[in-house]
Order: C-alpha cells, then sequence, then structure tokens
C-alpha cells in the first residue's frame, strides 16, 4: 500500500498476513491461499501484486518484498522482515478464545481436553495484554450420555433407534433414523437425522432423546436429505400448522416471549393479543387450561370450547371425590 | 503498508519528516499541510487494527516526536496446533452466529494460517454449534463493553412491565442457554444487574469517557447470570396420580411411585420436585382430569382455581367487546403494531 490510501478497510489487515502466510505456505496454489483468506482469486492476485511493489527506496535488497510465480503458486523470495503475523487484537482473541473456552464446558459434544489444549497454546501465542473481555458464552450440556452415544454413531456413520418425547403430542415413541448433525443452537442441542417413519430431515432436542442404541447398519439418509437452514433460526413457519389468536393478561404475558409468536397487539389494560402457530389440537388445549384463566383461546372456536369442557371435567371430578 | 515496512525495519525513533522522505506514497503530498493530513489518518489506521506504534525521541536533543513499531509487540508469538486442536479451533470460529463475533473470529483465523497453522474451515463437520445473537442492542453493548464505557438504555423488566431508564457500567455480555444478557454495575439501584438483550430497546447509548469501566477482578460473568436466570432451587416434593398411559411429558419429569387406582381409573402416583408452584401448577393443570394433585394440599387448591378460572374464561363463546376488532381490523391493527 501507498501510504495516504484511504480506502484499504480490511485490506491492510490481510496483506500484513500475506507475506507471513507465504512463507508459511512455499510453492501455494493462488487459488487456494485465496480460499483460505477468504477472498476471490482475482482480489488475491491483486494484493500479490500490491504487495511486490512494497518496500523502501535506499535500503538494501533485504527491505523488500518480491515474491515468484510459477505457473499457479506462488513463493515469497524477500519478505522485508514481514516473517510473523501481527498478533491478534483484542476483538479476535476474545472471539476465538471466548468460542473455544465455551466448547470446553460441552462434554460429549467434543472431546473438551483437545479444546483445553488449544486454548492454552492460544492463550499464550496471544499474551496476557489481549486477553478477552467483555463476551462470556455458557452453552449447556445437561445431556452428556446421549451427547455422547450420538457423537460416536456420527463419527462411525451408524443409524440409530431412539425413544423420543414428542412435546406437541405428549407421547413417547420408537424411531430409527438416520443421523446428520450434532447441532447447538439456542442453548439447546439437537440431532439432525433422517427420520424413516416420518420420511423427512427432523430435529430432535436430546433432552427428550430417552434412549439411544446404535445399529450394526449404516446412516443412510437419501440424497434428498438437506441440511437444516440455521440462518434464520430454528423455528420457521410450517405451513401445515394452524393460527390460534389467544388473549394474554400479564401473569401469562411470558408466553409471547417462549413461543414463537406472530403477531401482537398491546391494550392500555396490560392484555395481549398473539397469534400462536399449533399443530396438536391436544396441545394448545393443555397450555391455555394450564395457563388457568390468565390466558383466552379466543380463536379456534371448537377449541375454546374444549378448554371449557376440559376445565368442567377436571372439576366435576374433584367434587367427585 | 510501506509505512509499516519502514516503522517495523527501525530500532529508532524516526521523526515525521525523515518518514516521509523514507516511504513511498509520502512523496506525491503536494503540502506540508496535505502530508500531515495523509500521516495522521495513516497513524489512527494502524492503532485501529492494534499495531503498537510507539511515540518517543531518540535523545534529549530530538526537538520532535518519532514513531516506531516495537516489533516483539506486533509480531504474534509462536504457537504449533496438532490437527486435532485446529479442527477445535475450526469449530470455534464457526460458532458466532453474529457479524461482529463472526467477523473477529475469521481475522483472528487468517492471523492463525498466517503464523503456519493450518486450519481446515470444514473440520469437525457433523457437529455444529451456533450461538446467534441477533438482538439489536448486541453491536453497540459489545462496543461499549469493549471500549469501557457506561451505557444508557430503556429496558422492560419483563414483558408486561412499563419500560424504565438505566445507566450501567457494563462488564459482559453473556449468553446463557441461548440468550444473551448485560451483566453490569447498575448505578441507579447502585447493585450488580443481569438485563436480558431482547429486554433492552434501541436506541442504546454510550457515555462517559472510553476506559472507564472495567469490572472486578475475579468477576464470574457466566455464573452471575446463571444465579439471576437460572432455576429456582427445590422447596419440597409433590405426589401426583397420572391417568394410564397419559402424561408423558409430567412422568418424564419426576419419578412413579407405583400404581394406583383414582375413582376406579387406573394409572400411577408421580413424585415431582417442586421449585416453582405456578410452574408445576400449570404443568399440571393443563392434563384436566389426567392428573390429580394427591399433596401439598396448597399446589391442589391452585391447580383447582386454574381451572375454575379457565372454565369461567372459556364459558361463553368469544366475547366481541366493543374494543375487540373483528377478523379484518385485527389484520390491520396487527401489522401496524407488529415488531
Amino acid at each position: 500500500m501507498s501510504a495516504g490510501q484511504a480506502t484499504l478497510g480490511s485490506r491492510l489487515p490481510r496483506l500484513l498476513s500475506l507475506v507471513p502466510y507465504l512463507l508459511a505456505h512455499p510453492g501455494v496454489r493462488v487459488d487456494q491461499a485465496a480460499a483460505d483468506f477468504g477472498v476471490t482469486e482475482k482480489q488475491l492476485r491483486r494484493d500479490l501484486e500490491l504487495l511486490w511493489m512494497c518496500g523502501l527506496p535506499g535500503y538494501g535488497p533485504g527491505d523488500l518484498v518480491d515474491l515468484s510465480f510459477a505457473g499457479e503458486t506462488v513463493t515469497v523470495t524477500e519478505d522485508a522482515g514481514m516473517r510473523r503475523p501481527l498478533r491478534l487484537t483484542t476483538a479476535e482473541a476474545t472471539a476465538l478464545l471466548v468460542a473455544l473456552r465455551a466448547l470446553a464446558e460441552v462434554p460429549g459434544m467434543v472431546d473438551t481436553d483437545v479444546v483445553r489444549r488449544a486454548v492454552a497454546k492460544i492463550e499464550s501465542a496471544v499474551g496476557a495484554a489481549d486477553a478477552p473481555a467483555g463476551v462470556a458464552v455458557g452453552l449447556t450440556a445437561r445431556e452428556e450420555e446421549t451427547t455422547a452415544s450420538v457423537r460416536a454413531a456420527l463419527d462411525r456413520g451408524r443409524a440409530l433407534r431412539i425413544r423420543y418425547y414428542t412435546a406437541s403430542r405428549d407421547v413417547v415413541g420408537e424411531r430409527t433414523v438416520d443421523p446428520m448433525r450434532l447441532l447447538l443452537v439456542e442453548g439447546r442441542e439437537y440431532l439432525e437425522a433422517w427420520c424413516r417413519s416420518a420420511e423427512g430431515v427432523r430435529l430432535f432436542r436430546l433432552d427428550r432423546v430417552d434412549d439411544v442404541v446404535e445399529l450394526a447398519e449404516p446412516a443412510a439418509p437419501p440424497p434428498s436429505a438437506r441440511p437444516t437452514d440455521l440462518s434464520a433460526g430454528l423455528f420457521r413457519p410450517d405451513p401445515e400448522q394452524r393460527e390460534a389468536v389467544l388473549m394474554l393478561e400479564r401473569e401469562a404475558r411470558w408466553v409471547a416471549e417462549y413461543y414463537p409468536v406472530d403477531e401482537l397487539v398491546e391494550w392500555a389494560d396490560g392484555r395481549a393479543e398473539v397469534r400462536l402457530r399449533f399443530t396438536d389440537d391436544a396441545w394448545l388445549v393443555r397450555l391455555v387450561l394450564g395457563l388457568g384463566g390468565h390466558a383466552q383461546l379466543l380463536r379456534p372456536a371448537p377449541l375454546r370450547a374444549a378448554v371449557a369442557e376440559r376445565a368442567e371435567q377436571a372439576l366435576r371430578g374433584l367434587a367427585a371425590s | 503498508m510501506n509505512l509499516v515496512l519502514c516503522l517495523l525495519s527501525t530500532r529508532q525513533f524516526l521523526s515525521a519528516e525523515r518518514i516521509r522522505a523514507t516511504v513511498p506514497g509520502y512523496d506525491g503530498a503536494a503540502s506540508d499541510e496535505a502530508f500531515f493530513r495523509m500521516f495522521e489518518r495513516d497513524k489512527a489506521e494502524l492503532r485501529d487494527l492494534g499495531i503498537p506504534l510507539e511515540t518517543g525521541r531518540r535523545s534529549m536533543f530530538d526537538t520532535v516526536d518519532g514513531y516506531r513499531i516495537a516489533r516483539q509487540d506486533y509480531e504474534l508469538g509462536d504457537i504449533e496446533l496438532a490437527a486435532d486442536e485446529a479442527a477445535a479451533v475450526a469449530l470455534a470460529a464457526r460458532l458466532w452466529d453474529s457479524p461482529e463475533l463472526a467477523g473477529a473470529a475469521r481475522g483472528a483465523l487468517v492471523k492463525l494460517r498466517a503464523a503456519g497453522v493450518e486450519v481446515d474451515e470444514a473440520a469437525g463437520a457433523g457437529v455444529e454449534p451456533k450461538v446467534r445473537a441477533t438482538e439489536p442492542a448486541f453491536g453497540p453493548l459489545l462496543a461499549a463493553v469493549q471500549a469501557g464505557r457506561a451505557v444508557t438504555f430503556e429496558h422492560r423488566p419483563h414483558p408486561a412491565a412499563e419500560s424504565r431508564r438505566r445507566t450501567v457500567e457494563p462488564w459482559g455480555v453473556v449468553s446463557w442457554r441461548g440468550r444473551w444478557y448485560l451483566v453490569g454495575h447498575d448505578r441507579d439501584r447502585d447493585d450488580v444487574r443481569c438485563f436480558r438483550l431482547s429486554r433492552i430497546e434501541e436506541p442504546v447509548t454510550a457515555i462517559g469517557p472510553a476506559g472507564a469501566i472495567q469490572a472486578p477482578e475475579g468477576t464470574d460473568l457466566v455464573g452471575l447470570v446463571r444465579d439471576s436466570a437460572g432455576p429456582p432451587p427445590v422447596i419440597g416434593v409433590a405426589r401426583v396420580w397420572v391417568a394410564e398411559g397419559r402424561a408423558l411429558g409430567l412422568r418424564r419429569l419426576g419419578r412413579l411411585l407405583g400404581p394406583r387406582d383414582h375413582h376406579g381409573a387406573p394409572g400411577e402416583v408421580l413424585e415431582l420436585e417442586l421449585r416453582s408452584p405456578e410452574t408445576i401448577a400449570r404443568w399440571i393443570g393443563g392434563h384436566g382430569p389426567d392428573v390429580v394433585v394427591l399433596e401439598p394440599a396448597e399446589l391442589a387448591d391452585a391447580v383447582r382455581r386454574g381451572w375454575a378460572a379457565a372454565a369461567r374464561a372459556h364459558a361463553s363463546p368469544a366475547p366481541r367487546l366493543a374494543d375487540q376488532p373483528s377478523d379484518e381490523q385485527l389484520g390491520v391493527e396487527l401489522r401496524s403494531v407488529a415488531r
């Protein structure tokens, strides 16, 4: 870079890392280097051209950067003294070390001894001055045994038989699944797998897996099985779900934070009206009945009547005793 | 780039004039003023990148400050990672699902690669931990924590409460069980507090000088959040009857004590830990006649009151009150207040 160029942005840190990178990878292919830096090959070639022009007039050849190209590969022949990359900034050290430390607390999902060794090595390379600050993560890991069994099956590429509790239908059932990934999203662990009975990719919450048996047969998700897109969060509107309208009193307002609700009207008296998506009638009736009058189901009308009927039944049962 | 090369190559402090004469690019400056403008901007850029730019004088006879980069502070220390350790680093760098932290983690990976560490970003496929940070307050709060500045914002203690202005000395942002919290000293209440980020409203304004706020030595950020947002302690046990084949979710939470009939209906007795009476009354109440509380009496009473209230609330067809919008109005109003 010539001094005074203003529009470099993230380019200067890349340029500063490029010489030590090339020293550490003599004869690296240009496309490989571009991939490692997360830029296009064209951009990387422009960076290399700029590097080639760097140096100080009046100094010896050792003060210039010199590169040699052979076919698709590149090698540094003069490094101008830039043999090591710049140390990590506090933000970089924080992002990496906080993530590693969080993983070190998730036994079963990763080998925590390996993670701790990586933390120690990075800490010593980073130095105390840039110790991470201001961010901490507590990933939860209460299903250690289940996680470890699922992880082992994934590593060995085996199918699993699981005993799974389906909350929406309040039932426990056996399923045979072809594991695809182990996910930890929004504080919960999930097994992403092809479910042979549902014939689709499903996410199974590990805290609802009661038993895991690894089968002798290989995991074989069909080619049509696509990993779940997590970029918009776990809950995506499902066209098969229906909508309920609920009036929540103050005491039940947490429902709108806990469950994915679409829209919200707040009334001046503190009540709120929400639209909640649901799959199973009995689940919705259980939710509303449990809220004990702090929530009123406005629609659908048949389920509103069902809430009233279940409540009356329960009260009659008590009166009989 | 040339400025970095120049300052790295010197052990002595170089004056601005000397730098101007040496570094290609500065020779094009039309005037002293133009040169100093360029030079100031470049120095600021280097400092932003974390390059340790030192200022000093070569001797007591020097009349102006010179500059140099301390090589031992500039360079990343030696590091060698085994293949499994590098895979763990790749997994860690993928953890963040927020532009601020993901960008910083990527920057760290580039430097590690430049130090000769082979980090395969696809390593550890099959395991995918993610920490999302989509709350709008996350970026400004993280920036304030890292700059050591106090912040002020509007906050709702719970969804139904009025929002209140808070001024906080932020110690850290903490992700716990998939939710983000701000931990710090609340100036208004003169106490340590945790705030859920989803209940902090924009704008978050940083106040006061940078570097003024620091978490006390030995602060356990995650521990503070766990104490404030974790489950309440066990205060007793409840015994309930569950009808045969019903309330499977409730059964998973407790311990079955044995079969028992209730008014001639077959079922089992289930023992449950009692933490929050409201929560357990809700879980039990939802099952209606399929679950009957045997003890304690207070819990049985709470469940019965809940049923009576639910019966009253749902006794008639859905009300059409004056303030009750029709379906069509509902659609319009919902959109206008949707967040």
